[in-house]
Parts: structure tokens; sequence; C-alpha cells
């Protein structure tokens, strides 16, 4: 592969935003016939160095060549023409239209300028089918889950003769099963000789598809690799460009944390809490200073049961009791009263107010709480968002540039702090390390760790097992919209285990 | 100096500024002192604008939670309707109190007409545009069942004070605008109201789970837009000492939707601007003057002014700026894709 000459070859790539270098002289090759991961901390620049690829940024210095030839990318349409095909973290279709439509939205077959429904259809479905997909490809395509989502763009990035394919985090909402699917296709791809851009931030996947590895951090090309040259560990470092000892300390920390206090009161109680079409009724209790995890696949029910505990959704059947108390949570504001928070695994569109600046984004919930008519004084606001901004690394450290333009790990940590600042006895975190690095992860993880010290209860909701193992006291299983299992996290407990559980449902 | 002309308001005000040149030089009195008080085509020009002013305050509470609401000239009709034909039961039509308590009830009607386009909107969950829509029809057919489709006729000193009376030199109309646009700067900068609206228009769904009682918000912004359209129906109709369901607030839900987008706030909702709105407003009135005042034949005005809007819309697009003007160029990119970087 060496001999070959990349098919696509940036140098001195540099692009600069008001205020920000958000890449600075990077270089980056991509030979066909590759799966080539891109790494690095979240704003370390690789969404950028995506984006002036697909034609999103236009770059401010440095050279772009696709086969050989300098080429100038000043648009989406642009990319595709030139063969650079995109599958975004956040899936990018209308859910609204069909599943053919969207894979053929702005190139349907005509003839004399009558779109042709009928081969649009067949041709769908046969590319599909190459994918091992057997979808209605006229029915909607909100009425698929975001798994098969994803692999409809995926569908519509191939088709369109990809000879570079860019996945920007592809496996983030995905299970096992999709993701080993995935792999198999992007294995056939790569055959057919098309190279392939891949990010994703669990490490596992990057070692068993990729061939080599570019490594960013702030703006800044570390080195390439081929993977077999570096260890994962040796890649973190890299990364995060300092040692791991320190990611090394929350696993001891967590193992202490284990030993809580037995006598600690209970917070919540749900009795046979449910809700038609989306829980079974379930029972669960949380006590003060506890982590609960929630465990369970893709679609098992482990949003829809945490929704029920903050009134985002009313339940339908059952009791629940705040401090020993029967209480109705009609809507988030009852639940913020008994000081309940609740993060959503959609920040892009239940979380952060894009056009909002991170100041009014951190601020957000504790104004709501306080209403209208009492403001929190502009002073005590920045002195607020300056310490979260400071405690939890916020990048860029601006208060006032629009949420949107943060990396999505840095808008996580935004959501984090809009509700750490209410001071919660209970915090629902639902899947706040999807889609960040490992870095930034491990701050999370600490921060629950470091919270539920101090007394706050947690019930954290995540699919990555290895991640619920580390932080929770006790574990809830769920599988199939069903509570089938609650656990005390002891040391016999393992991801084997919950896995058993998730597979046979078994109920104890 | 490039800060200047980088604020999106700064083409808005220099085609005021040209306009109000225009005026100046075409009319022989521009602003003067005469018995008394302030006088001249300036003058004219700000309180012609003042019912403008009033619905447009209100329609860009509204546009800020994503909204529309179209019934605010019906609702203008109502309110005349209703204030005149109290006058005219009145044995004193001059009488103080008898015009404060028509001025009261008609207030109380407005603000109940946009209660009901809040709950309609934030309860029932109709479209804002249908659901106001409603209230756009029936509401002018209401005013015409009030006043039995006749054109109310009132002779009160005090009622046509309103739209015509000056106090402390300034038209009184002027000041009740002014003092409109005060509490409003005052209710949604001071306190956290302007926030939570710029929340919820931005997302509803991300508002609501940050505990933001976003259906009271929205209804409350109704409530606003029906009070001061009912205010502006008082000027409206007091500035012609009669009450015209017909043609009383007519299409002024365009003018007032012009206004706002004039002053920067976005239709789809979420950041707003006052000033900005306030700024429309004069500019659509100065606009409306100027074309008499040029000469421009009557048949054409309406194709002048939207030549003018055109214009306007344009000076506020940055990409429309970068490619007549190549030195503003390095806008920010990051700020023209709305995705994170």
């Amino acid at each position: 592969m060496g001999e070959q000459s990349p098919v696509l070859e940036m140098t001195g790539i540099r692009k600069v935003f008001p205020g920000v270098v958000a890449l600075d002289g990077v270089d980056f090759r991509l030979f066909p016939g590759e799966v080539h991961a891109l790494m690095g901390e979240n704003g370390a620049g690789k969404s950028t160095l995506i984006k002036t690829l697909t034609g999103v940024y236009e770059i401010d210095g440095g050279e772009i060549k696709l086969g050989g030839v300098p080429v100038r990318i000043s648009g989406p349409l642009q990319a595709q023409q030139a063969g650079v095909s995109t599958v975004y973290q956040e899936v990018n279709l209308c859910t609204n239209l069909s599943v053919a439509e969207n894979i053929f939205i702005g190139r349907e077959p005509r003839r004399f300028g009558k779109i042709q429904w009928g081969k649009m259809r067949r041709r769908a479905a046969e590319l599909l089918a190459r994918l091992d997909l057997d979808l209605d490809v006229s029915a909607p395509l909100s009425s698929y889950s975001l798994a098969i989502q994803q692999m409809v763009a995926i569908a519509r990035a191939i088709d369109i003769e990809a000879r570079v394919l860019i996945l920007d985090e592809p496996t983030s909402s995905l299970d096992t099963a999709e993701v080993a699917q995935l792999f198999r296709i992007m294995r056939r791809l790569k055959e057919s000789g098309v190279a392939i851009l891949f990010v994703s931030h669990f490490l596992d996947q990057i070692y068993e598809i990729s061939d080599r590895l570019t490594i960013l951090r702030n703006g800044q090309l570390i080195s390439e690799h081929r993977v077999e040259e570096l260890t994962q560990v040796q890649l973190v470092e890299k990364m995060i460009g300092k040692e791991l000892a320190a990611l090394e300390d929350l696993e001891d920390k967590a193992q202490s944390n284990r030993e809580r206090a037995a006598e600690a009161k209970p917070i919540l109680e749900a009795k046979g809490l449910g809700r038609t079409g989306a829980i079974a009724p379930y029972n669960l209790t949380i006590h003060q200073g506890e982590v609960v995890g929630l465990a369970g696949l893709l679609g098992s029910g482990r949003t829809e049961l945490a929704r029920l505990l903050f009134g985002a959704d009313k339940a339908d059947s059952g009791e629940l009791w705040v401090d020993g108390k029967k209480t109705t949570l009609r809507d988030p504001q009852a639940a913020m009263k008994h000081r309940i928070a609740f993060s959503s695994e959609n920040r892009r569109t239940e979380g952060i107010i894009g056009e909002l600046s991170v100041r009014e984004n951190i601020i957000l919930a504790l104004q709501a709480a306080r209403g209208w008519t009492r403001p929190i004084p502009r002073k005590k606001q920045d002195e607020i968002v300056d310490k979260y901004i400071k405690a939890l690394q916020i990048r860029p450290a601006d208060p006032e540039r629009p949420v949107r333009n943060l990396s999505g790990g840095n808008q996580q940590k935004v959501l984090l702090a809009r509700w750490l600042i209410t001071e919660p006895r209970l915090l629902i975190i639902d899947e706040p390390t999807r889609g960040i690095d490992v870095g930034a992860k491990a701050e999370i993880q600490r921060l629950v760790a470091e919270l539920s010290d101090g007394g706050m209860a947690v019930l954290f909701v995540s699919a990555e097992l290895e991640e619920v193992l580390r932080l929770s006291h006790k574990i809830a299983v769920l599988r199939d919209r069903r509570l089938v299992e609650e656990l005390e996290n002891t040391a016999d407990v393992d991801a084997d285990r919950i896995m058993q559980t998730i597979a046979s449902g078994a109920t104890s | 100096m490039t800060t200047i002309f980088k604020n999106r308001l700064f083409w808005p005000a220099l085609i005021l500024v040209v306009m109000l040149g225009i005026n100046a030089f075409t009319s022989n009195q521009f602003i003067t002192i005469k018995d008394g008080h302030l006088f001249g085509s300036l003058i004219d020009i700000l309180r012609g604008s003042a019912p403008l002013i009033l619905v447009a305050l209100g329609m860009t509470l509204v546009i800020a939670t994503g909204g529309i609401d179209l019934s605010v000239g019906s609702v203008m009709a109502i309110s005349g309707a209703v204030a005149c034909l109290l006058i005219s039961d009145l044995d004193n039509q001059n009488s103080l109190s008898g015009v404060f308590i028509a001025i009261g009830a008609a207030i109380l009607v407005s603000l109940a007409a946009g209660l009901w386009n809040g709950t309609l909107v934030a309860v029932v969950g109709i479209q804002p545009i249908i659901a106001t829509l409603i209230l756009m029809v029936a509401g002018r057919g209401l005013a015409q069942l009030f006043t039995e489709g006749q054109i109310i006729n009132v002779q009160s000193g005090p009622y046509s004070a309103l739209a015509s009376g000056f106090f402390l030199t300034l038209p009184i109309a002027l000041l009740i605008a002014a003092a409109a646009v005060g509490l409003t700067v005052l209710l949604t900068r001071r306190t956290a109201l302007g926030l939570l609206l710029e929340s919820v228009g931005g997302s509803p769904t991300a508002s609501r789970l940050a505990g933001i009682g976003a259906r009271r918000i929205t209804i409350m912004t109704y409530v606003v837009a029906g009070a001061f359209a009912g205010l502006a129906g008082l000027i409206a109709s007091a500035d012609i000492k009669s009450a015209d369901s017909i043609s009383a607030g007519n299409l002024i839900e365009l003018d007032a939707i012009l206004a706002v987008v004039i002053g920067g706030t976005a239709l789809i909702g979420g950041r707003f601007s006052i000033i900005g709105t306030v700024l429309g407003a004069v500019i659509i009135q100065t606009l409306r003057v100027t074309v008499v005042a040029i000469g421009i034949p009557a048949e054409a005005n309406l194709l002048f002014k939207s030549v003018v809007v055109v214009a306007l819309c344009l000076s506020q697009s940055p990409e429309f700026r970068a490619k007549v003007f190549g030195r503003f160029k390095s806008r920010p990119a990051a700020e023209k894709v709305g995705v994170p970087a």
C-alpha cells in the first residue's frame, strides 16, 4: 500500500475562526482501500478538518489534492462531485421523507423532467440489499430507528460513487450487532478501493477496523501511525498530551466509592411506575449519594424510564414517592422543585439552545427555577459561568460564544454545568459520554464519582457497560422496555453477567 | 468605524436618515415650535408611526417565541369599536371618567383577544398562523356586529387627544408608544423574560426540559400583543374620531411583521431586538410619507414601497453585502453555518 499514491493529500491546512486557530498547518493523507482513523480530543480540530474537506468551510491556507490534482472545494456539492461523501455524527436526513427519497434526494432518476418513482424505489432497495438491509423503501424514514437511519445515510453516501467516504462518529448510536454490520460494510467498501476516513471515540473499534491513524491535538498534527505500531495507552497519551496516570486514578476512586453509607435515606422510589408503549411498570429506589446505572441495548427503554422520573413524560400507572411522600411529576418544573435534574441524550434537540451563548445556556435552568421576575444579576452570572468553564474545562473558554459553535463534548459540559449550578439532589444523566473523547469522558466520569461522594444521587444511563460498571453502586438492567433485573454492583458482577441478562432477559 | 458598518442596523438606519433628509428638504416645516408644542413633518411622522410601533412591539415578542399574530388588525378594530360605542352612549362625551372607562373596557377586550390566541397556540396546540387567522377573520366580523355595520362617530375631546393631543410639547400618541417601548425593554431586558423568550423561540423542547414554563410564556406574549394592538386601535380610531370596523388596522399585521424583520429579528424565533423593531416601524411610516412628499404617483406607491423594502432586506444580508462590497469578505464563517465546529 505504501507504494501507492494517495487519493487524498492535504498539506499545511490552516483554518482560522475569529479568535481561534482551529487548524494550524495540518497534513493528512488517505490511500485508496484503507480505513484511516482521525483521532483527537474534542476541539482538537477533527470536525473542522472534515468540514474543510466536505466544503462546509473554506480553508485559509494549505493545499488539498485529490488524485494528485489540486482542488478547491467550495461547497458540499463540489465535494460530492469530486468523489468525497460524508456521513455525519448526527444523522442529516429528512425524517419526514421516505427511505428511497432520502437516498436519492437531489439526484432522483428522471425522464423528461419527471421523477421515475418506480426506478427510484427499485434502486434504493437494491442498494440497501447490498448493505444487508431489508426495509420498506417507501415508508417514512422516521418509522425506523436511529441506527437504521444511520445505515440509510451510509447507503446514500456510497451510492454517490465515492472515492473518499468520511464516517464521522457513525457508531455512537449503534448497538454491538449494528456496529458489526457496519464494519462488514466498511470492509467490503475498502476491498473495492474506497478510502474511508473514520472518526470514533471507541478505541476498540478503531483498533478493530483501521489500518492507520492520524492524531490531532489543539488544531495541530501530532503524528501519523500504522495502527499496530501504537498501543491504546500510547495513543491516548498522544491525544491528551499527558500521561494516563490520572485516568487510572479514577478506577481506584470508583472502587472505594462503592462502599457507600448503608443508612443513606431513599430520595426517590418508583412503585410500579410505567407508561404505556414506552416502559412497562417498574420499581426502583434511589438513595442519597448512590449512583444507579441503567444498562440495556439501544431502545430497551433506558431513556423512557429516566424521563418518567423527571416528569419529561407523564406516567400513566404506578406511584412515585419523593422523600417518603407520594408525588406526581406533571412536568419538568415539578421535578425541579424537588431538585431533580435531567440531562437528555439528545444534546442538540433537547439540550442546548444553539443560538444562545455559553453563559445563557449555563444559567438557563437556574433562571427558570427562580422565575422570570428574579433575574440572576449579571455579575453573579459571570462568576458562576467562569467557575464552571474552569472547573469543567469548557473550550473555548469564551462565555459569550454561541453554544452551537462548540464541539459536542464541550456542549455536553455546558449542559452538565447548567444542571450542576441548580445543586440537584438527584442528577439524571442520559448518555453523557456519547460521542465524547477519552479525556472528556474520564473527566465526566470523575465528576460523577465526586458528586456522589458529596451526597448527590445520580442516575447514570449509558450504552457502555464498562462505564456503567465502573461508576455504579447498583445496576438496573433493561430489556424490551422492561426493567428485568436490579443488582448490586459487587465484585462478582461483570460485563458478561449483565450481557447475559440483556440477552436472556432473566428475571430473578 | 468598521464596527458601525458591521452593525446589522447600520443600513436600515442610513436609509431612514436619507428618507428623513428628503422630507426635510421637500416640506417647508420639518421641525419647529408652534402654539407651545413641537410641530412639523418630523413630528407628524413620529406621531403617525405610533400605532405601528405598538403593534410591531407585540409582534416582536410573539415572533421571538417562534409564533406569529395575524389578528392584530382585527383586535385594533374591536378595540376602537368598543371604545367608540361606549363613548357614543355617554350623555356627555367629554366626560373624562366616561372616556377612561371606555378605554379600560377596550383594553380589557383586547387582553381577552390575546388570551384567546395564546390559548389556541400554547394549550390547544394549533399552529400560530392558523390560530390567529381565526381571530383575524372573526374579529373583524365581531367588531362589525358590535357597531351593527355602522361607522360610529364620536365627538369627544379627551378621546381625540389620544391621537392629536400634546403633553409637554410632545404628541400624546408618541408618548404612549414611547412608554410601551420603555416598558417592553424593561420587561424583557431587566428581568429574565427576554432570555426565557429567546430560549423558547430557539428550542421549545430543550426549554421545557430546562424547566421553563414555555406554555405560560407563549400565552403571555400573545396577551401583550393583544393589549398593544388594542392601544394602537384606540389611537387609530381617536385619529379619525370614529370606529370604522372595516378599514381600522387593515393589513397592519403585514407592516408589523415587516418592521420586525427589518429590525433584525428572524421569523423562526429566538434572538429579538426591540430597538430594531422600533426603527423598522419608523422606517415604514417614513416611507409612506416620503412617497407622497416626493410626488410619486399614487398608483406607483405600492411598487415604490416594495422596491425600498427589497433594498432594505438585501442590505441586511451579509452574503449580499459581501458580493457588493468586497471589504466585507472577512465575515466569520462559523456564524454562517449553524453547525457545531
